[in-house]
């Protein structure tokens, strides 16, 4: 049992099927898809309230989706947790300060790659809350569902990161 | 059932419980591989398909577990009718954020916890600034762009006026056997 747990990866199918029975258990358990993009706008209207009080009771938006502790909010901290416990289970646990695809192709230079990766983190927000979920919560609760609008989300969430992909790999990196 | 109503309606409960499945899934996603950035990238720059296999391995399952358990009476539908406005542009928005960053919302966190520190000072807070600039415009895109070109339907089957349990077989198959062509095409 220990070694299954320490193995570096696990087949993508196996650990696939656990996600799935997860998001079985979240609708039965807790009656929510589960999905990872409502927890940031809570952790987002928590901040707001705390550093802008009266901003934060006038947006509309945080009146449709309360900042509070739920369980939608636990979700993040104990993503960061499970992925840890099987990070240093397999010794796999290193600080990485630029990933290896990323530096071998445009430098590793930490302040460029923080840079991009948070105009790709504020694109991120900004396009999940638009759709209305993430890839977790339209790509995989969503599509589980047959919601048609899941599905529709899912794929432009590939088409959009696919050509992003090719143009900055291929096109800028020469890749 | 009276014990999911207790369950569902108990908030010490409830925190315990998203923390729970928050740990198993993270733990999932990075067994799965898909925590990595390269393994992501790969998968947008269609060199490596274990983020596909991934996701399809779950709805797989998923689809065939909610369905089941609706059947029975002990879940709900989530789900809503979209939009053009919303679902297209917001996906592709979200698309190009994910190449650039190199993570989606989840697998993010599941980075952070693997130790990328480009997902956590890049990538969790840019996250949580476009979600602050969303929740800003908010007032304004929800009477303009995020209706238009409202779908007709809530769920496939709806829109292609089929039986549920049809719908499921086909997509059941359709997805199987995605995968099994992947496996021989060598992937």
């Amino acid at each position: 049992m220990f070694d299954y747990l320490s193995q570096t990866v696990w087949s993508p199918y196996i650990a696939g099927a656990g996600i799935g029975v997860l998001i079985c258990l979240s609708f039965l358990l807790a009656d929510r898809p589960l999905g990872c993009s409502s927890a940031f706008v809570k952790a987002r209207g928590l901040f707001e309230r705390t550093f802008n009080p009266e901003g934060e009771k006038k947006n509309e938006y945080y009146r449709q989706i309360m900042p509070n502790m739920d369980w939608s909010f636990m979700i993040i901290p104990g993503v960061i947790v499970g992925a840890f416990v099987s990070a240093v289970l397999s010794g796999q646990f290193h600080l990485v300060w630029v990933p290896p695809l990323w530096g071998n192709t445009f430098g590793y230079n930490t302040a460029i790659r923080w840079f991009w990766a948070l105009i790709g983190g504020i694109l991120l927000g900004l396009g999940a809350r638009w759709a209305g979920g993430c890839t977790s919560g339209h790509g995989l609760s969503g599509s589980s569902q047959l919601s048609f609008a899941s599905i529709v989300t899912a794929v432009c969430f590939f088409a959009g990161g696919i050509v992003t992909a090719m143009v900055i790999f291929r096109v800028i990196g020469g890749l | 059932m009276p014990l999911l109503t207790t369950i569902r309606g108990n908030r010490s409960c409830q925190l315990v419980l998203g923390l729970l499945t928050g740990i198993a899934f993270g733990f999932f996603l990075q067994k799965g591989g898909v925590t990595n950035y390269s393994v992501i990238v790969n998968q947008l720059l269609l060199t490596d398909f274990t983020v596909m296999k991934l996701m399809l391995s779950a709805v797989i399952v998923a689809m065939i577990g909610f369905h089941l358990l609706k059947h029975y009476g002990y879940v709900n539908l989530h789900a809503a009718k979209g939009s053009m406005g919303a679902q297209v542009i917001g996906g592709l928005i979200f698309g190009v954020g994910f190449a650039l960053l190199g993570y989606c919302p989840g697998t993010v966190a599941g980075a952070v916890g693997s130790g990328a520190m480009d997902a956590l000072f890049g990538g969790m807070i840019g996250i949580v600034i476009g979600t602050g600039i969303f929740a800003d415009l908010y007032p304004r895109l929800k009477t303009g762009i995020l209706k238009q070109g409202p779908f007709p339907a809530v769920t496939v089957q709806e829109f292609l006026h089929l039986p549920l349990w049809i719908v499921i077989g086909i997509m059941e198959v359709a997805m199987i056997g995605f995968l099994v062509v992947l496996y021989y095409c060598g992937f």
